[in-house]
């Protein structure tokens, strides 16, 4: 009976799952493209990643563009819970103002924001230039791509808020107050009750948000189209030409494995690196 | 008397602190709640205006003029309302298959023994951390070349009747919480597992099929490379596709016309947090948490 009701997941995990996982690993080692037969190539895509500075360059984007947005979302994300923390009236009004833009993902966030960004017009030059900065050409200059995208995915943050602010409410009262009579300061007892208590969700946070930013698409898709020069041309979407504009899908099965393989690491290292800084006892286990 | 005339002036300290703070709190919170929503009000003002009036500096954030046209506009340079439908049709299907196969799965992962099934949890819960692209090729050669559903609904609707991992996690979680002792009193009342799912645990699940209802409606409706990859064809798009599409027509870079088209397809999206945010919050925590 128990099988019965699981078969849809069965099902589903053999045939969209595994299945395909393991085609991605057979024409990674083939030239396919759609309606021909794969061609056993061996190694040969993977020589050539190594060789092609496409691969180079998205790549260096991509993780320039995680190291900066997902540590800044994090430390933004818990300012925002803390200042929310500090028993507002209002709180589920405030938390709707954060919370609404997560709610509209790509499209529409890629054509607010392609006005937003616009160099003699744009709302962003509008506010720099009240502080008589004369703002850059975000979109059109390739160095200020990558900034303008992490501005953005700072809007998106609202998630991660609402995750801080119920580990803050997870802490126990009863802690700071006897932090108080000690003499801790506030900040004191931020570094030494809040943040060790709130790790775990912090590592969670950061984790399951460099797995997304690793796959950031339809933004730079719609926005930039991966320009200018490339310098929006993130992992995916040069994975996603090799597939689907060029039809080189063995090539673009290799690029996929690989990022599979990235991911998997920074997923291990901070794995790893949170025993040294992730703290066990509290919220787990209260 | 003196420990009153001590006590004055440092009560009188702290109030002056306490109102610096609240001053400090609450205009931040409002200087970053106002940023936050800034962006809907400003394509709220933008899609009201005249066309040709076009992008103004100093930007406009209140609406001064208000040309409802815009509307009906883009019903008639794209097909919007088929777009919509188009949206909705997908959207719809895959937020039931994802309840139906979802919580049958749970139930049998909570609910019921049999052999390998902790290992078949550990399984599901591996396979939450596989990323999209890895699979993305294999799938697109299977439901193309293999089922011919190129420009169909199908690679769009059908994946969640075969039950989505996150989905099973948290309502597996949820049905651990329900009492035993209601299924092993309607099990002596000779009902069987399937009425007991359906009878028993789907009513007291409420609030968790809400959940996973919204983030599936959420994600649906706003997914643009799976439609990407399979719909070619404009009369298939589905909103995020035909937003794009209005774009990079002739006349749609107009920008009352794209913030007029924006505004109806976050519309949805907005509503639905508003009805069901008790859901949504309560979602996003007990997966953040426990995820």
């Amino acid at each position: 009976m128990g099988y019965l009701f699981i078969s849809p997941w069965l099902f589903g995990f053999i045939v969209f799952l595994i299945g395909p996982i393991l085609a991605s690993l057979y024409l990674s080692f083939t030239t396919y493209k759609p309606g021909q037969t794969p061609v056993w190539i061996g190694l040969e895509n993977y020589v050539r990643m190594f060789g092609d500075d496409l691969f180079y360059h998205s790549l260096r984007i991509t993780t320039v563009y995680t190291v900066l947005s997902v540590p800044l979302g994090l430390i933004t994300a818990l300012g925002l819970a803390v200042l929310l923390n500090q028993g507002v009236r209002g709180l589920r009004f405030f938390r709707t103002a954060f919370y609404l833009p997560s709610l509209i993902s790509g499209v529409a966030v890629a054509i607010v924001f392609a006005w937003f960004f616009n160099t003699n017009f744009g709302v962003i030059n509008f506010f720099l230039s009240l502080f008589g900065i004369d703002g850059p050409n975000w979109l059109g200059d390739p160095d200020w791509t990558l900034p303008a995208f992490v501005i953005m995915s700072l809007w998106g943050i609202g998630g991660t808020v609402v995750i801080f602010i119920a580990a803050l409410q997870g802490v126990p009262v009863e802690l700071y107050e006897a932090a108080e009579l000690d003499g801790a300061t506030s900040w004191r007892r931020f570094l030494n009750i809040t943040l060790p208590l709130i790790s775990p969700v912090i590592l969670f946070s950061l984790i399951t948000g460099v797995i997304a930013t690793f796959q950031t698409f339809a933004v730079s898709y719609i926005m930039t189209g991966g320009g200018p020069a490339n310098a929006s041309l993130f992992y995916l979407l040069y994975l996603y030409r090799n597939a689907f504009n060029w039809f080189e899908m063995g090539y673009a099965s290799a690029l996929a494995w690989f990022l599979f393989l990235i991911i998997l690491v920074c997923t291990l290292i901070l794995l790893r690196s949170s025993e040294l800084w992730v703290h066990y006892e509290g919220l787990g286990r209260k | 008397m003196a420990s009153v005339t001590l006590s004055r002036p440092s009560t009188t300290k702290l109030t002056a602190r306490r109102i610096v703070k609240d001053i400090v709190v609450y205009g931040l919170l409002l200087l970053l709640g106002g940023l936050f929503l800034l962006p809907f009000l400003w394509m709220v003002t933008s899609s009201l205006r005249f066309p040709g009036a076009g992008i103004t500096f100093p930007p406009q954030f209140l609406p001064t003029e208000f040309n409802f046209a815009n509307y009906p506009q883009v019903f008639q340079m794209i097909p919007f309302a088929r777009f919509a439908l188009n949206s909705i049709i997908v959207t719809t299907l895959a937020v039931l298959g994802e309840l139906l196969s979802a919580s049958l799965v749970a139930f049998g992962f909570a609910r019921l023994r049999f052999p390998g099934r902790n290992i078949l949890f550990l399984v599901l819960l591996t396979t939450m951390m596989i990323p999209y692209p890895v699979t993305m090729i294999p799938s697109f050669i299977l439901w193309v070349r293999g089922l011919g559903m190129a420009n169909t609904f199908g690679p769009l609707v059908l994946p969640p009747f075969f039950g989505p991992a996150f989905s099973i996690f948290l309502l597996r979680q949820f049905f651990m919480t329900i009492n035993t002792e209601l299924d092993e009193a309607a099990k002596v009342d000779g009902a069987n597992e399937i009425r007991i799912f359906w009878q028993i645990i789907l009513p007291l699940a409420k609030p968790a099929l809400a959940t996973i209802a919204v983030f599936s409606f959420i994600a649906n409706w706003n997914d643009f490379l799976t439609p990407l990859i399979y719909l070619s064809d404009p009369n298939m798009y589905t909103l995020a596709l035909g937003i794009n599409f209005l774009r990079n027509f002739r006349g749609g870079g107009e920008l009352s016309l794209q913030m007029a088209a924006a505004v109806m397809f976050i519309a949805p999206c907005i509503v639905i947090y508003f009805i069901s945010q008790r859901y949504i919050v309560q979602g996003i925590v007990t997966t953040g948490l426990k995820g």
